[in-house]
């Protein structure tokens, strides 16, 4: 990582201390936002943020690998996860598992080799009612058949390049 | 007897931080009912700690006397009368009368399915293992009656045992997840090495990015292995290096040993805590095979003079020669744990850390320099081991730059359990033992040195020399006995503010130095004291903002809780009951003793008359009994 990138992810953390106050409960937001922005929160970040909380860096790593949103290492910019709790399971949640595969390409638990598509399970979204269900980043997708995968990893897609929103201002 | 350890916990959450009502006015009874047995109790007493209060035993694991609760173990189950559930005692604050059933079948099967579950993850090899007989599993499954492992046991070793630290050794083969070490590390000592990883079944204990221990933010205390209720934190133990050095003609080995393993080694051979065993323990060396066995206390006087001739150094530049950043308040630097620390979290007080080594260092380059020459020996046949209750010292003794008398100024450190494992291989039973004092040139040393095991003993030793070598009087004036008791205790930061109202000249021993005291008539020395370096992290903290430690001129920080007697190398386990037991053994030694002012030790004298003759401070004494340290920081690559 380059020196200046580092002074100006140290600026960011800073700056996200500042809007959620610099104590320990300012933790996860704060990873949040890191994790949104930088889609990993790498031993750099936690030390600067256990530094600035006053707290250890080991317990910030005992809190990003807690939690399946937060994660040591670099995903991609699509994070896909589709609920395989028993409802999904039902409705046919493996049909549309292996039809993202076989457009992307990867696993699960993989991420495309252009870093743009990470496929991961989940546990239960809350919509048993509207299943197969599918998260990409914070967006949610119900009813979800091998039909839609293709629409909705085409609207992914679409939203690269110059037109492509932050990532930060779509999902805040 | 304050403890000021699990107040200011932040980590527990809240629900399950123990708070008792103290106000007088809401001081509310409550009625308990355990076992058939009825109790009054104040809101917020634990099921637990009711049950101990009418002597009813409920098997605890991960609750430690000295940590915050976590309940996470749950062996302390126990049915409470329309619950559901079963309760964990250890956590549950009693708010409203209850009535509570400790063995019932419900809570007996609770139990040994716990136990079970917890052999199943547990690669016990209890033979191989160095808390055979005195492991808190162990003893459950014994007390539990285990008959066979209904869940299965580890037939093989899953993890790589970490052996990157001088000091540590961690096993997770052995690791039952109760978070002691975690707590300890966190909470007690705020170094925060250890923190559990991920979850539910995939949890485990990791360093910082799963790295070796010797590559992580790690000082060195022990207190993990203290608290550890299994095997899987251990000391790097080198009996097997002593032990080949003993029996090799060619060595001449030559052992020092520390106060607090004195106070503490009878543990080891079932005696209750706090019965020194000074001189059957140097009856015990000699007959294990060491050729000289040597009083750390020797080196203590002498870090005592070292140390305080610097202070008394620094107060004079800052009040005569007028420097405007003299680098006060000056710091102890005889605990190893400590001076780790603050080469990691305060690197910019460096200045102030005294240049003075710790007693166990000025003592190593002394043998092999001024004993080698008056025995005529070849300091390279020496091999110096030092008796410490620390497991600190191992780091310490391997760092790179103690090496002043041309070799390694000790060889191995070795912790108190490990020295009573080397007197049982001998077949010696060493409470048993007729005594012997400690051999010349060193000879038995002071009362002074001896506190220094104990947290401020260091400064209340300073404080005899200083009063007497600086105002002239004899400090029996000022405190009865010599007792200086406001920096005794156990309390997390103590103060102390000695005014001084006259001085008198200038003792031989400091002459060349200073002409005369007469700069510090008027003034007032304010010294402070604390122990483990969560309240080191306060003073310093304090010092950082202007605060009232900022002011003071002299500080003792030890790393350990309670100080040395509470090192990382006593015998385990630990409690505040345990240190303070160790801690009066200590202090009636001390009382015991002749001479109890380190300027006072004849062989201090002497040495300062035969060999270190620029004296203290000087060139000479620069070379072998000073230091300089490294700033390591905080942030890890």
């Amino acid at each position: 990582m380059l020196v200046s990138e580092r002074e100006q992810l140290r600026g960011n953390i800073e700056a996200w201390v500042e809007q959620y106050g610099s104590n320990r409960s300012a933790l996860i937001p704060v990873l949040e936002e890191v994790q949104r922005k930088y889609s990993h929160i790498s031993e750099y970040v936690m030390q600067v943020v256990a530094d600035i909380l006053d707290i250890h860096p080991v317990e910030v790593s005992g809190v990003v690998s807690f939690y399946s949103f937060l994660g040591r290492k670099p995903k991609g910019r699509f994070i896909i996860r589709l609920c395989r709790t028993i409802s999904c399971e039902m409705q046919g949640k493996d049909r549309v598992a292996r039809q993202l595969e076989n457009d992307l390409g990867i696993l699960f638990g993989e991420t495309t080799a252009d870093g743009n598509f990470t496929l991961e399970w989940a546990n239960c979204l809350g919509m048993c009612d509207q299943g197969p269900a599918l998260l990409v980043n914070e967006r949610i997708y119900t009813q979800v058949t091998p039909e839609t995968v293709h629409d909705i990893l085409e609207e992914c897609r679409r939203t690269f390049g110059v037109y492509a929103p932050q990532l930060t201002e779509e999902y805040a | 007897m304050s403890h000021s350890f699990k107040q200011d916990c932040s980590r527990a959450p809240t629900s399950l931080r123990v708070q008792k009502i103290n106000s007088p006015t809401l001081q509310v009874a409550v009625t308990v009912h355990i076992d058939d047995r009825e109790i009054e109790v104040p809101v917020g007493t634990t099921i637990l700690e009711a049950a101990r209060q009418v002597g009813i035993h409920i098997p605890t694991l991960c609750f430690h006397e000295d940590l915050c609760v976590a309940g996470v173990c749950r062996i302390c189950v126990v049915e409470v009368e329309g619950h559901r559930n079963l309760e964990a005692a250890c956590a549950y604050p009693i708010t409203a009368p209850i009535t509570v059933r400790t063995h019932t079948r419900k809570v007996r099967m609770a139990r040994r399915h716990i136990l079970d579950l917890m052999l199943s993850e547990h690669y016990g090899e209890c033979y191989a293992c160095f808390r055979n007989n005195n492991c808190e599993l162990q003893a459950l499954a014994q007390e539990y009656g285990v008959d066979f492992f209904r869940f299965g046991h580890p037939e093989k070793p899953r993890y790589e045992i970490d052996r990157s630290s001088h000091s540590v050794i961690r096993d997770m083969d052995k690791c039952i997840l109760c978070r002691r070490c975690v707590r300890t590390c966190i909470d007690l000592q705020e170094v925060g090495v250890l923190e559990v990883d991920k979850r539910s079944n995939q949890s485990k204990i990791i360093t910082f990015g799963d790295k070796p221990l010797g590559d992580v933010i790690c000082i060195n205390c022990g207190q993990c292995i203290n608290r550890c209720p299994t095997g899987a934190l251990r000391a790097n133990d080198p009996t097997d290096e002593v032990w080949a050095a003993i029996d090799d003609p060619s060595k001449h080995v030559v052992i020092q040993t520390a106060p607090s393993p004195r106070a503490g080694i009878g543990e080891c051979f079932g005696l209750e805590p706090g019965v020194p065993l000074t001189f059957e323990m140097n009856t015990a060396l000699k007959e294990c095979g060491f050729d000289k066995v040597f009083d750390t206390n020797f080196a203590a006087d002498l870090t005592i003079i070292e140390e305080g001739t610097e202070l008394l150094l620094r107060l004079h530049k800052a009040l005569v020669e007028q420097d405007a950043a003299p680098a006060l308040p000056q710091f102890t630097s005889c605990s190893p744990g400590w001076v780790k620390y603050l080469e990691h979290f305060y690197p910019e007080y460096i200045p102030n850390l005294s240049s003075a080594k710790s007693p166990q260092q000025m003592f190593g380059s002394v043998i092999k320099t001024y004993y080698a020459q008056l025995n005529d020996i070849d300091p390279q046949d020496i091999v110096t081991v030092a008796l410490m209750p620390c497991s600190a010292k191992k780091f310490e003794c391997n760092r790179p730059e103690m090496c002043d008398s041309g070799f390694k100024d000790i060889d191995y450190g070795l912790t108190t359990r490990e020295l009573a494992q080397m007197i049982s291989e001998a077949g010696i039973d060493l409470p048993a033992m007729p005594k012997s004092d400690f051999d010349d040139p060193f000879g038995t040393a002071t009362g002074s040195g001896v506190i220094f095991g104990a947290t401020g003993g260091v400064m209340e030793a300073a404080l005899r020399s200083v009063i007497e070598l600086v105002c002239g009087i004899k400090v029996e004036d000022l405190f009865e006995h010599a007792d200086i008791i406001p920096v005794r205790g156990f309390e997390g930061i103590r103060f102390m503010e000695l005014p001084i109202k006259k001085t008198g000249p200038v003792p031989e021993l400091l002459a060349g130095l200073v002409d005369d005291w007469t700069w510090l008539e008027g003034a007032t020395l304010k010294v402070a004291v604390a122990h483990g370096t969560a309240n080191a992290k306060k003073v310093m903290d304090d010092i950082k903002a202007g605060g009232r430690c900022s002011e003071c001129h002299f500080i003792e920080f030890m790393a350990c809780p309670g100080g040395c007697l509470g090192g990382g190398g006593q015998p385990i386990p630990t409690s505040p009951a345990i240190r303070e037991a160790r801690a009066k053994a200590i202090y009636a030694e001390d009382a015991a003793y002749e001479i109890r002012k380190s300027h006072e030790n004849p062989a201090i004298t002497k040495i300062y008359g035969e060999f270190l003759t620029d004296g203290p401070g000087g060139l000479l004494s620069h070379k072998l009994l000073h230091t300089q340290y490294t700033p390591r920081g905080k942030y890890i690559v």
